[in-house]
Order: structure tokens, then sequence, then C-alpha cells
């Protein structure tokens, strides 16, 4: 008998998935067709083959200073000019495109990892855990923006590492609320209900039934979250609070270029392009993906 | 409605207590003795061992906290390290300044952002609302305080026309807010059109035209003032984003704030000013929230008070 419900509830899982399952293609084709999603796809595919890459493209080694050739503006041996120790700035932009591109993605894997898992147990439970949660939540989003982060890393310690945790749990709320909201209105459905009368367990239910339910919301925020940690690690870097030099962190190399704005402004121009482009790309694929998978907006 | 504006009132409290645990148990986190770290790193002896009597850092934590609640209520935050002087005359000197910058960034993104928004919306799909979407994602895509370098550059070091930084006439204000302002107006932007877009499908808006009230009457006396209220919303949470997102914008035009305050506070670890200024800015964030939901409570007359 519980066998015979498990295999239903399994049964109506899988119906659901199924259900989800086929319009994955039209959901594909349909951002395929969005020709600015494709564009922020590009821009990605680019940064990141450059960021890969980088130790075989870089002209110059990123660390490597000449005073002799401090301040150059850019020129056949240095496409994008020299910084304020003579160091090639092409070769640093892309070494920083791997460690901006790596902060992104580890802090919102940080973000999903908390917060995503925190959602699905808070909307589940209910109750005084919801409560908690929420109240918890609330207070993080009591400081805007960048501060949270800011009072993380000054906390922490300064450096690279850091930035990524705080970044990521400044995240952490986005995802809570989201999958909440999901989860929410998940635990009612039949599927999960039989799954419960079943005998599964709730971590089973949360991770096999609820979680997976969950997934597109969670891409598409993520998809936009990878372009803000980039914004907030750089705004970090900026301040001082990030990778320290000679670390050729996109933040940190605009906040030395400041000095330098009237007689090299190369450094700060082609730097804050960079980051302008790659955060575009993240933020047009999401915005794509987002129109993609909203059932309004079926042809 | 007093009773809605009583329960939002209520429900603050909780989020104030949490943030005073956080700005709390900032300083004690910090690797080494709290007393130090408050006391600042060329304090003598003394002075560290004056600090720990006066918040009771040999005592339990609970017994701390209370010690800091009760002391936040007299509105004592501690003496800066650098300057000796009480944190809450540094705040207080700081706080006109971002208030200021804050204020006039509101006002640029409203502008620029409802009526990009609009113009969007009446024209959806148009190369007009293409072009105006596409910048306001290049706005949001942007890096606050690299905007700033850029006009900067352009406005103040190539053309002369507007100081660098500094604060004393309003040509100083000029950048800063706009650099502060257009990332918001972008965000807004978006908002307003979607809103708009929403509205301009409904029934009595059909009804309107239906009944021949010009195109300008349509889209601004029935459309706009009822798409307004998601902006209302959005445009308050900008104006809380607005408090963070000074502190960079601070820092690149030395606009004497709280932003600039805390920065250089965190650089000389001067602990009892970044205290003191996370919780300015992060009370500063709850009240405006807060004002903006008894607001909407009052331009929306569909929300139910219970």
């Amino acid at each position: 008998m519980g066998n015979w419900l498990q295999g239903r509830a399994v049964d109506t899982a899988a119906a659901e998935t199924a259900r989800v399952e086929a319009p994955r293609w039209r959901v594909l084709r349909r951002l395929a067709r969005n020709r600015l999603a494709m564009l922020g796809l590009a821009i990605i595919a680019i940064f990141v083959a450059l960021a890969v890459l980088a130790p075989w493209i870089a002209p110059h080694d990123p660390l490597r200073s000449s005073f002799a050739k401090r301040l150059q503006p850019p020129s056949a041996e240095h496409w994008l000019g020299t910084d304020e120790l003579g160091r090639d700035m092409f070769s640093r932009l892309l070494y920083g495109a791997r460690i901006s591109l790596r902060v992104g993605l580890i802090s919102v894997a940080i973000g999903i990892v908390i917060g995503v898992p925190l959602g699905a147990i808070s909307a589940y439970y209910g109750g005084w855990v919801d409560l908690i949660v929420q109240r918890v939540i609330d207070v993080m989003l009591a400081f805007p923006g960048i501060l949270l982060a800011i009072v993380l890393v000054s906390t922490l310690g300064v450096g690279l590492e850091n930035v990524m945790i705080a970044v990521g749990i400044v995240s952490v709320p986005v995802y809570t609320r989201l999958v909440r909201g999901s989860a929410l209105a998940l635990k009612r459905k039949d599927f999960v209900e039989a799954a419960r009368a079943a005998g599964a367990r709730d971590l089973v239910i949360i991770a096999r039934h609820i979680l997976p339910n969950c997934v597109a919301p969670v891409i598409v925020q993520s998809t936009l979250q990878v372009g803000s940690s980039i914004l907030w690690a750089a705004g970090l870097g900026f301040l001082g609070l990030g990778a320290q030099p000679p670390t050729p962190e996109w933040g940190t190399i605009l906040s030395r270029g400041r000095q330098y704005l009237l007689v090299a402004p190369h450094i700060t121009t082609a730097t804050g392009l960079s980051i302008m482009l790659v955060v575009l790309g993240f933020n047009l694929l999401g915005d794509g993906l987002r129109d993609a998978l909203d059932p309004r907006m079926q042809e | 409605m007093s009773q809605y504006i009583l329960r939002r009132f209520a429900l603050t409290v909780p989020v104030l207590l949490g943030v005073s645990v956080v700005v709390f148990a900032m300083v004690r986190l910090i690797p080494g003795d709290p007393a130090r770290v408050l006391a600042g790193e060329a304090a003598s002896a003394e002075v560290v061992e004056m600090i720990r009597q006066q918040l009771g850092l040999n005592e339990h934590p609970v017994v701390q906290y209370w010690i800091f609640l009760k002391s936040l209520a007299r509105g004592d935050l501690g003496r800066s390290t650098l300057s000796r002087l009480p944190v809450i005359d540094e705040i207080r000197s700081a706080l006109p300044g971002t208030l200021q910058l804050a204020v006039a960034s509101m006002v640029i993104a409203t502008a620029l952002g409802v009526s990009t928004g609009v113009l969007s919306a009446v024209r959806p799909n148009s190369w007009v609302d293409g072009l105006s979407m596409f910048i306001a994602l290049v706005g949001v895509s942007m890096p606050v305080f690299w905007l700033g370098l850029m006009l900067m550059l352009l406005f103040s070091l190539h053309l002369g026309w507007f100081p660098p930084a500094g604060h004393e006439t309003w040509r100083h204000l000029v950048l800063p807010s706009i650099t502060l302002g257009l990332s918001s107006a972008a965000i807004i932007a978006r908002m307003t059109r979607s809103s708009m877009l929403e509205v301009l499908r409904q029934d009595y808006v059909r009804t309107a035209r239906a009944k021949g009230v010009p195109e300008r009457g349509v889209v601004l006396r029935h459309a706009f003032r009822n798409a307004l209220i998601p902006v209302v919303t959005v445009m308050g949470l900008q104006f809380g984003n607005l408090l963070g997102g000074a502190v960079l914008t601070e820092t690149v035009f030395a606009w004497p704030g709280i932003g600039r305050l805390m920065v250089g506070a965190i650089t000389a670890r001067d602990y009892p000013v970044v205290q003191g200024a996370v919780l300015t800015v992060a009370v500063g964030f709850i009240l405006i929230n807060l004002l903006v939901d008894v607001l909407y409570a009052y331009i929306d007359p569909t929300i139910r008070y219970d």
C-alpha cells in the first residue's frame, strides 16, 4: 500500500516534471530569437573565453612593471596602454576578467547554497521557523545595497576571498524570498501532498519535489545576480576592501587609476568599460531568460 | 488606516533591534580584544581599560548588549579613535551632506526615470522605446563610481564646467548627484514603463479612449496616476539604495557625507565611527521604507488595512 502510494506520488511528480520539460525547448527557442539576449550571451562567451585563455593570449606579464614605460597611451605594443607602474593594461584586464568572473560565480553559488534551501525550509515548515528566517532576512535587507557587504568585509577582514563571502551573503535574501514564494504555492500541490501521504520524509520532499520546481526563477535571478555581484565586488575593490595590489582586480585597478585620471584616462576608461560590458551581458541574458520563461509573453 | 500604520510601526521594532545586534556584534567579531579595537591601536592601556569598564566587556554578552542599547538610547555612540570627538557629533556634521546628495539624486532619478518610462510605454516597441530601454540597461550595468570618474574627466577636467570635488556651491552638487541618480533613473524608467503598459491595457483606459478623451488626457490623467503606485514603491527602495550608493559616490567626489566618513573610518580602523555610520544609514533606510509603506496606503485606496 505504502509502495503503491509512493509510486503514485513519483508518477504525479514525473508528470509535473514532464509538463515543465516539454516547454523547455520552446523557452530555448524563444530565447534564441531574442536578439538582445543573444548579444548578452555572446558578450559573456567572449569574456569567458578571454578569461580562460588569459595565460596564453596575454601579450605581457600582468605583474611585470617597467618604470620607463609608465602611463603610456595605447600603442601597437600595448593595445590598451600601460598603468602607473608601466604594466600592460590589456594583460591586466584579461587577468582581471578571470578574477571578476570567478568572484561573480562563486558569490552567486554561495547565495544559492544558503538562500535556496533556507527559502524552501522557511516556506515548507512555516510557523516559527518561517517567522525567524523571515525576520533575519528583514534585518539583512535593512542594509541598503553595498552596505551589508562593507559591514561584513570590515569584520571579516580585507581581501578577495572575504569579498566573495560578503557578496554571497548579501545575495542570500534574494534567493530566500524567491524560493519561499514559489515553495509556498508548491507545498499545497497534489503531488507534494501525495508524497507526504506516502510517508516521504520532509527533506526528501523538499529536495525532490519542491526545489526542482523552483529552478526556472532561480536561473533567471542568478544570471542577473552574477552581474550585480561583479559590480559589488568591483565597488569593494574600489574602496580598497577587496583584492590588494598588485592583483589585477578591476575595482582595484580603477581605484589606482583614478589618481591618473587626467594624464592617463585610458586606465579608468578601459577598465570601467570592461566591467560595464560584462555586467551588461549578464543583464541582457537575464532579461531575455525572464521574458522567455514568462507565460504572459507566449506567442 | 491608523491601525495599519501602527502595525507597520510595530513590525519595524524587531528589524531595528536586529540591526543594532549586527552593529553590536560587528566589533566583537573582529579578531582581537574588542576594547583595543574600540579604543584604537594608538590608545594607552588606561584608555583601553576605561573602555572595557564603560562597555562592560568583562560581563556576559547579553549584559554588554544591554549596556550598548542603553547608550544608544542616550545617543551615545562612543568616541572616534582618531579625532576623539563623540561619534554622534561626527555623524551630525556628515549627515546633511548625504541627505543633500540623496535628495538631489532622487529628483534627477525621478524626473528622468518617470518621463523616459512614460515615453517608452506610449510607443511600445518603437525605436524610442528600444533605445531608451537599452540605455536604461546600460545605466544599471555601469559601476556608479566609474560613471562618476568619467563625468569628472569630461565635465571637470576637460570642459571645466563643474568642479571635480568639494561642496562649497550648488555647482559642486551637479556631478555627484547625476552620478548617483542615473542608475536609479534607469530602474525607475523600467518600472514606470512596465507599470504603464499594464495600465494602458485595462478596460477603463479603453473606455476613456472610446468616449473620446484626447490621448494626452488618457495617458496623463487615466493611466499615469494609476501606474504611479508601484513606481512609488520602487522610488522608496531607490532612495534607500541612494544612501548605500552614496558611499561610493562621496568617495569619488570627496563629498563630505556619511559614506566618506565611513570609508575613511574603515581605512583608519576607527570602529566606533564605522558602527555609528552603519547604524545611521540602516536606520535611515528602515525609516524611509516605513514612510513609503504609509504613503502607499494613502495613494492606493484598494489596500485594505486589516
